[in-house]
């Protein structure tokens, strides 16, 4: 089965990508990923400065969810300069630059340092869950503000594609879509983790994340996110190409991703529970479903339930 | 899916037992079990304070000890806790020291690592290995587990200060050298310690085609492989889950190996 496919003229050799904020700090890092079957990877948060993440735990796990509160940190532009360099040196897979910001000005200013790096995607985190108090509400809560941020973004990212990355707590992520979208977005991630969450310790009566409320991950996010991305391909008639994220640990999962009208696949979490070669497993399962489905080509399958459901 | 024996949520234990070790070390003990073997670590947690990665110091299924030096905000604060007290840990996480039956093996512990290598010591001569521990501080006041590791059998005891105020003057590395240049042969040697005492094993380990297993120490937040904090150049390893305790020949790949580790924002900071 051909898993490839190639996406505002960037070529992926299967749907996987790395999910940004796990893993993804260095070039070795993105290589071991690429090297355990990732068709992408995606950079952890690039900020223009450096921002210093939350105290531990930050990230904490059962076997029904992950809550993460790491707080987005990141040692600034020079340091992505590097690291990036370094990956596109041999680069074996594309790399989607994940970029972050305070303000509206700040998210172009990062941007277009990020853009000069030669990404081949970049990514814009108006969703992070877990830097509400720093930050307020985030850009993605509003159509409004997203919009703002995307056109700024897009006057100083050149040719490289735009991908806004979309929260499931806005009130309405078709309109948010929607404003994103003709304020020049070239696609979209669907979603950032849910929440925030929170756990507590019952000895000690105290939240067990630093931050006290982490974005929550894991496999029961599926189903949000499938309701989402559908949502956000439906808005946009299907025309911008989304990477679904959120919950994805099998094959059958990413298979319903693609039905729901995702291109492109984000896992993360699931490193945690199938181990870092989950890409090449989620591959070879999706691969084993459709040559037993029939299906040839991986846009048969994108947006199949929008098609079916018009029948 | 795979299930993971480890805890990947911290629960809190009350201290039951606290021992003073040196001046700014301490031994915790707490009545729960990880199911750690010598070389993992535990994510040892104050709460509203911090979290750190510690190695574990004894875990015989009933009972983990925890041993630190309280050198930075959290264990400082650690440092005044009192019995019944409560502290998190979540694990076991990370490889372990691993020997065959009746091996002869050589442990190094530099400094607080004295602690995980009394614990390997303790483990391996239930397996019949016969262990030198070559045990490194800067002087007597900073030496620990001298006590304990005397009194297992079929340990022999080697002591090295830098300042010679007792045993080797030197350091331990310096001290096995000479043992094994006087005829002594290991099967493999373990060590734990700081990072420059680390290379000096690897080298070590290389000259005397000895194969040894090193415990490196990174920065750590999730403990089992999402965060990537741990990540080595230019192999791309976690080492929570690859690591601490790496076998000398992947460690030798390493380039980052007692030249840099990285902060909790990703930057390169030197050693």
């Amino acid at each position: 089965m051909n898993l490839s496919q190639t996406i505002l003229g960037v070529t992926f050799k299967n749907p996987t990508v790395l999910a940004s904020g796990i893993w993804g700090i260095t070039s070795s890092s993105w290589k071991q990923v690429a090297a355990n079957g990732a068709g992408a990877v995606t950079t952890k948060s690039l900020w223009l400065k450096e921002h210093k993440g939350h105290p531990n735990p930050t990230v904490i796990s059962n076997e029904h969810w992950t809550l993460n509160a790491v707080g987005v940190p990141d040692a600034g532009v020079e340091k992505a300069r590097e690291e990036i360099a370094i990956y596109n040196k041999d680069k074996p897979v594309p790399l989607i630059a994940n970029v972050i910001a305070d303000t509206v000005e700040n998210f172009a200013k990062t941007a277009r340092a990020i853009g000069e790096l030669d990404p081949d995607f970049i990514e814009i985190n108006i969703s992070c869950p877990n830097v509400e108090h720093e930050f307020g509400k985030p850009f993605a809560c509003s159509a409004p503000d997203a919009a703002a941020v995307t056109k700024e973004v897009k006057t100083v990212c050149g040719k490289i594609p735009v991908f806004i990355k979309l929260s499931p707590n806005a009130e309405d992520i078709k309109a948010v879509a929607i404003a994103c979208a003709e304020a020049g977005a070239d696609g979209f991630t669907v979603i950032n983790t849910v929440g925030p969450g929170m756990a507590i310790d019952l000895r000690s009566r105290m939240p067990i994340l630093a931050n006290k409320v982490g974005g929550l991950s894991g496999p029961g996010l599926k189903p949000i996110a499938v309701r989402c991305i559908a949502d956000v391909y439906s808005a946009t008639d299907g025309k911008l190409p989304i990477i679904g994220t959120g919950g994805v640990h099998t094959g059958e999962d990413a298979i319903e991703f693609l039905l729901a009208g995702a291109s492109l696949i984000g896992i993360g979490t699931a490193i945690g529970t199938r181990g870092q070669d989950v890409f090449k497993k989620v591959c070879a399962e999706m691969s084993a479903w459709c040559e037993a489905e029939g299906v040839s080509e991986l846009s048969e399958l994108i947006g199949g339930m929008h098609r079916k459901m018009k029948n | 899916m795979n299930t993971q024996s480890q805890s990947r949520l911290p629960t809190t234990h009350r201290i039951v037992d606290i021992k003073q070790e040196t001046d700014h070390v301490q031994t915790f003990t707490f009545n729960t079990s990880l199911g750690a073997k010598p070389g993992q670590f535990a994510m040892v947690w104050l709460p509203g304070v911090d979290e750190v990665p510690m190695s574990i110091a004894y875990d015989d299924g009933k009972q983990i000890r925890i041993t630190f030096f309280a050198v930075g905000d959290m264990t400082k604060k650690l440092a005044k806790s009192a019995v019944g007290d409560l502290v998190g840990l979540r694990g076991a996480f990370g490889s372990n020291y691993e020997w065959e039956k009746g091996q002869k093996l050589a442990l190094l512990a530099g400094g607080y690592g004295a602690a995980p290598m009394y614990f390997a010591a303790h483990e391996a001569i239930k397996d019949g290995c016969d262990v030198h521990v070559f045990v490194g501080a800067r002087s007597k006041e900073h030496l620990l587990y001298l006590d304990e590791l005397s009194s297992l059998k079929n340990v022999t005891l080697h002591v090295a200060t830098d300042d010679g105020s007792q045993g080797f003057k030197g350091f331990n590395v310096q001290d096995i050298n000479k043992v094994i240049k006087g005829g002594e042969k290991f099967d493999q040697l373990f060590a734990c310690g700081p990072e420059r005492m680390l290379v000096a094993v690897s080298q070590l380990s290389c000259d005397h085609q000895v194969p040894s297993q090193l415990s490196l120490e990174r920065y750590m937040k999730c403990g089992y492989g999402l965060c990537g904090n741990c990540v080595v150049d230019p192999l791309g390893i976690r080492l929570c889950i690859d690591g601490p305790v790496v076998h000398n020949d992947v460690c030798v790949k390493i380039t980052e190996f007692g030249k840099y580790h990285r902060d909790g924002v990703g930057r390169k900071i030197a050693f």
